[in-house]
């Protein structure tokens, strides 16, 4: 009993510095973001101050840009986490067998997701360029467009372009996943199953992948909070157009924020993404806890 | 009989699957190091060969320029000069926020590992919704109290602001590391009448210094990548490289040869410390993510 109180002292005695850290700067934003959200701080409002109850979240709600917003970041979130996980799984399958070169092809996979965003997000915009652009002047090269196209300001084009970016820059990190639990697996059982006779497709449908299931599974979940936060890239590449067509739930926040200066319906968009954050990061530990039960 | 049928077949089947590797491993080598060659050759192309219709990928004279301008320009309102100064400031951000986050961070994130304490599982799962947090979410609050102590666009606020969602970062994957180092040690050393302050600093931490190296790293590329916050607080003398890159991107007379080189130069650093330290990278980023 005694021992347990001394580990106790001996616990908060060496968390309490990263505690006080972390938590003295965040606690007192994250309140006055949630009154923000409840008290009208919008900067050029007629009713400053006053107290507003659920208004900005009805408002949010039922109005506006939430929903549109709130499908493009989907669209975003789901189609690149779709193409990391995928891709993602087929190089590391790739990977995982022996030709000569591999080694070379598995060093220099890391080369992208080394690469900072917005770096990612520059270099993509000049290849993508829709005047001096080299994909433009390949793809008409070769015929295959007859015009040099705008790709970047083509809104029916644009966020596939920034899904385009952000998927060569992640997809490595799949890859990584990937490979360390390919490389986890028992050798023996797709040796005998080999000589069962078992096909390439059938090793892969009866054995790689359920046992790859955990691995995907956090990519997935992972990868889902990560795109739902996204901000650099589209700040980067498209500041949200061209005509909204790129404008996410982060982004509309951020200019909701600091260009309309609208502090309260961006603290409340603010807390809507907190909350769809706080609902996947309790999907996440949920998964961890079955992960490491079976 | 059916042996020597099946060996030509087999051979036959190897070689095709050889060919098809062969293939993907050519089209995977050009889609990962293309775009990045693109990017050098367009930092020492002349922009004349830049803005040429039809573009031509193979440039007649190339020009390493804009290279010297970086290292050398001395007037304040050069892109090279502006460059130079966000890299240093970067550099500066990072290396403090890598080094404090790891003694804070491990230390706490041996506790969560080690002792048993009331309330371990919700404080980890707080930590693990901070790191998770939407800066949105304390920003302009955040805005508002850097403004009015006069803490914008300096260094060391930031430093303290990176802290708040690196150090939980580092708890959380470092708590995945200790988790799996063998208890042996410690107990052996606490039997021999070491104190848990000396089992903590001679006996685990030589152990754990492998997880040490790779949260590590990774919290130094998560501080050169940082950009959301950078945009905001900082305008002048904090501001780091990826902002600084961002506004080469919006000026109206966009220099592409500019912007590539600051590309490049801005992924010197974290690439190399990647290759280099490949082995730990993906170490850390796999504890944080599959507990074993």
């Amino acid at each position: 009993m005694k021992l347990q109180k001394s580990e106790g002292r001996y616990a908060a005695a060496l968390i309490s510095p990263a505690l006080i850290v972390v938590f003295g700067i965040i606690v007192a934003p994250i309140l006055a973001t949630l009154v923000y959200s409840v008290v009208n701080n919008n900067m050029l409002s007629s009713q400053y101050g006053q107290f507003m109850g659920l208004h900005f979240y009805i408002k949010a709600l039922t109005s506006g840009d939430f929903w549109p917003d709130l499908g493009r970041t989907l669209y975003y979130t789901i189609f690149s986490t779709v193409i990391e996980t995928f891709g993602g799984l087929l190089i590391a399958l790739l990977l995982n067998e022996k030709f000569p070169g591999v080694k070379f092809l598995r060093g220099i996979i890391i080369i992208p997701w080394a690469i900072p965003t917005v770096v990612n997000g520059s270099l993509w915009k000049l290849i993508f360029n829709g005047e001096y652009g080299v994909l433009n002047a390949i793809l008409t090269k070769l015929h295959l467009f007859a015009t040099y196209q705008s790709w970047l300001g083509d809104p029916k084009t644009a966020m596939n372009v920034v899904i385009a970016a952000d998927a060569w820059k992640m997809t490595p990190l799949a890859v990584i996943f990937f490979l360390a639990a390919l490389q986890g697996f028992d050798r023996a059982t797709y040796e005998a199953a080999m000589v069962d006779g078992a096909s390439v497709f059938r090793r892969f449908f009866s054995l790689t992948l359920p046992n790859l299931k955990p691995t995907i599974l956090i990519i997935v979940v992972m990868r889902t909070v990560e795109k739902f936060k996204a901000f650099d890239i589209f700040y980067l590449m498209t500041r949200g157009g061209p005509a909204d067509a790129t404008k996410t739930l982060m982004y509309d926040t951020y200019l909701e924020a600091f260009t309309n200066l609208n502090y309260s319906d961006a603290a409340t968009y603010a807390y809507l993404i907190a909350l769809i954050v706080a609902l996947l990061t309790l999907l996440y530990v949920n998964i961890m806890k079955r992960g490491d039960e079976e | 009989m059916t042996e020597r049928r099946l060996k030509p077949h087999m051979s036959r089947s190897k070689r095709n699957q050889r060919i098809v590797e062969y293939i993907f491993g050519v089209i995977l080598a050009i889609g990962v190091l293309a775009p990045v060659l693109w990017m050098f050759l367009t930092s020492i192309m002349y922009p004349k060969d830049l803005t040429a219709k039809p573009l031509s990928l193979i440039p007649s004279s190339v020009t390493f320029s804009r290279y010297a301008e970086v290292f050398s320009s001395t007037s304040a309102s050069d892109s090279g000069y502006i460059f130079r100064a966000a890299m240093k400031n970067s550099l500066i951000i990072a290396v403090f926020v890598t080094l404090l986050s790891l003694v804070i961070g491990t230390l706490a994130a041996y506790a969560f590992a080690r002792l048993r304490f009331r309330g371990r599982g919700v404080l980890m799962l707080l930590i693990l919704f901070t790191y998770m947090l939407p800066p949105a979410a304390l920003v302009i609050p955040l805005y508002r109290i850097y403004n009015s102590l006069g803490l914008l666009d300096k260094k060391w606020p930031m430093v303290i602001l990176y802290l708040s969602f690196i150090i939980p970062f580092i708890i959380w994957v470092m708590q995945g590391f200790f988790g799996s180092i063998s208890k042996s040690y410690e107990e052996a050393a606490q039997i021999d009448g070491a104190t848990r302050f000396q089992t903590l600093l001679y006996i685990f931490f030589p152990i754990a210094r492998p997880g040490a190296i790779a949260t590590g790293i990774l919290a130094f590329l998560m501080s050169w990548d940082e950009f959301f916050y950078s945009l905001i607080f900082t305008t002048q003398n904090a501001k780091t490289i990826p902002v600084a890159i961002a506004e080469f991107n919006g000026k109206f007379t966009i220099d592409y040869g500019m912007i590539s080189v600051a590309g490049i130069l801005g992924s010197l650093i974290p690439v190399l410390i990647t290759l280099i330290f490949q082995k730990y990278i993906v170490m850390g980023m796999t504890a944080g993510g599959v507990k074993e």
